[in-house]
């Protein structure tokens, strides 16, 4: 509880420190609007609707390209830890394709899909799989030898072995590559939907884009709240609840 | 086996007593790295009757570690043949169990997941036969208390009595020890020698322990076998006629394991000798 209201104190703080910016008139209003400005105008857009809408296919076109990112990782990444082939091929062009910032998927993506959904969820998907690749590959190859060794004399096979002692023993690096995957593709998604304006939907990344089409400062900073706040809502709800569990489990140090 | 009777297939399934007979001949086995071929196992033969506890001690290196892989199926022998119940041994199962040094349990179950494991893939067990069977064990070994607990949680002899409890599990007829207490330290392995004496005696095991420890191996074995490194070959064999369960502190054990380490040191001064 302590901690809770020191952390509200902080941003309480924060937000005192732009007010005072904003009286003081350092920049002009239009370049720094106060919080009240941002306040309302993410009053009047939930109340509207177009703030739900936009989060809600940014949210959509995310989940979507981070699913289909990670069901093509996981066994790509396996096959790469299994075979040396795949880990020379694929391997190699995974951990080329992972330095690559995935903006630099999006001129591709446009050339290749047009402004379209598919290019948003292509730039998603690259953004995550790769990272998954190689996360997978990684854990699978820290495995201690012995588990399967002590599985093999229990009597497990083949393919027991890789579904309930590979894989559960390569979770703390999965789970780790799944959430390196998750902010590449929010960041390569927030890239691509701020460049490409496609009719099938406004996304928050195209709100943010508006924003600085119109000098509308109050939208600017309201967007980046509302992403802001999904990042950590993302982290909080999916991952941390995981990895409390691999901590306890696995007896790390959080 | 009669279905519908679940307390009664239990008992069943733990009073089953499947003893097994190993006969080694002739295995050889050698590991070829940059420094050269070192013969790790020179034609080794060894039979071990049913319900018989076996130690084998040597050096580090003697090739006992690789001996008992074989013996496991983990390894393929260069020549020679390893029968378990007259049958060639090809492949490893669950009816010779291996308990390594290190415990090897998986840390991302519980001590009560650990010990199912192996259970799972035992087939006609229901559900309940396989919980009822790993708690059984769990008592055994006096961890009941601890089926929730994670493995972090447990210290180092705990864990290797998790490890025997789950090897103890799927009732194999050959226990298969590679220095399981070696890590431990000196009072905790005393423990650990009164409860596997007491298992081995109710469970009726054929258990295969390699040691280099001399006083484990004659507090535990009705046979030590002496191995001799470079090559790998049974140097000498002892039968250690002592009445159970043995005090690892009594004056007859000592005198044994004298005897065993005077021929231990007298073969690796031979061997000394002959390199030079």
């Amino acid at each position: 509880m302590k901690r809770f209201l020191l952390a509200v104190l902080f941003f309480a703080v924060l937000t005192a420190l732009w007010e005072w910016a904003f009286r003081a008139k350092i920049w002009s209003p239009v370049l720094l609007p106060a919080p009240q400005q941002v306040a309302e105008y993410l009053k009047t857009s939930a109340t509207d609707g177009t703030l739900l809408q936009a989060t809600v296919i940014t949210m959509r076109r995310l989940l979507i390209g981070y699913v289909i990112g990670l069901i093509g990782g996981l066994p790509l990444g396996l096959l790469t830890a299994r075979w040396e082939l795949f880990h020379d091929t694929v391997g190699t062009l995974a951990l080329g394709l992972q330095t690559l910032p995935s903006v630099c998927w999006v001129p591709l993506a446009l050339l290749w899909f047009g402004q379209t959904e598919a290019a948003m969820l292509f730039v998603v998907v690259m953004g995550t799989l790769w990272s998954v690749v190689i996360a997978t590959d990684t854990g699978v190859r820290h495995v201690p030898p012995i588990y399967r060794r002590a599985a093999l004399t229990m009597g497990s096979k083949r393919l027991h072995i890789w579904l309930k002692v590979i894989l559960p023993a390569a979770l703390p690096f999965i789970v780790s590559g799944m959430k390196q995957g998750w902010a590449f593709a929010w960041r390569s998604l927030m890239a691509a939907e701020i460049f490409v304006t496609i009719l099938t939907g406004f996304g928050l990344g195209q709100l943010l884009h508006y924003g600085r089409e119109l000098s509308a400062m109050d939208q600017v900073i309201g967007i980046m709240l509302v992403i802001v706040v999904i990042g950590l809502l993302a982290d909080k709800i999916l991952f941390s609840p995981v990895e409390r569990f691999l901590h306890r489990r696995w007896g790390t140090n959080p | 086996m009669r279905f519908g009777h679940k307390t009664g297939s239990v008992t069943e399934e733990l009073a089953l007593v499947s003893p097994s007979k190993l006969a080694i001949d002739k295995v050889s086995k050698s590991f070829h790295s940059r420094a050269g071929t070192v013969l790790a196992l020179d034609r080794v033969s060894l039979n071990v009757a049913e319900a018989e506890f076996v130690c084998i001690v040597g050096a580090s290196g003697c090739g006992k570690s690789t001996l008992l892989n074989i013996i496991a199926g983990l390894e393929k022998p260069d020549s020679g043949t390893v029968l378990a119940d007259g049958r060639p041994v090809t492949a490893p199962g669950r009816e010779r169990l291996v308990m390594f040094q290190e415990p090897a349990l998986f840390p991302w179950l519980d001590v009560l997941g650990n010990v199912l494991f192996p259970l799972k893939l035992k087939p006609n067990l229901t559900k309940k036969d396989r919980r009822d069977v790993a708690k059984y064990y769990l008592e055994l070994v006096e961890l009941t208390r601890f089926e929730r607990a994670n493995i972090h949680e447990l210290s180092g002899g705990m864990k290797q009595r998790v490890a025997l409890a789950r090897a103890l599990a799927p009732n194999p007829r050959v226990l298969l020890m590679d220095e399981p207490f070696a890590a431990l330290d000196a009072l905790t392995r005393e423990q650990l020698y009164g409860d596997l004496q007491r298992i081995w005696k109710s469970r009726r095991k054929t258990i295969v322990f390699v040691t280099h420890n001399v006083r484990e191996a004659v507090c535990l074995g009705d046979r030590v076998l002496l191995f001799s490194p470079h090559p790998g070959r049974v140097q000498e064999e002892f039968i250690i006629e002592l009445p159970r369960p043995r005090d690892l502190n009594s004056v007859e054990l000592a005198t044994y394991a004298s005897r065993i380490t005077h021929a231990l040191k007298s073969g690796a001064q031979s061997e000394a000798a002959t390199a030079k």
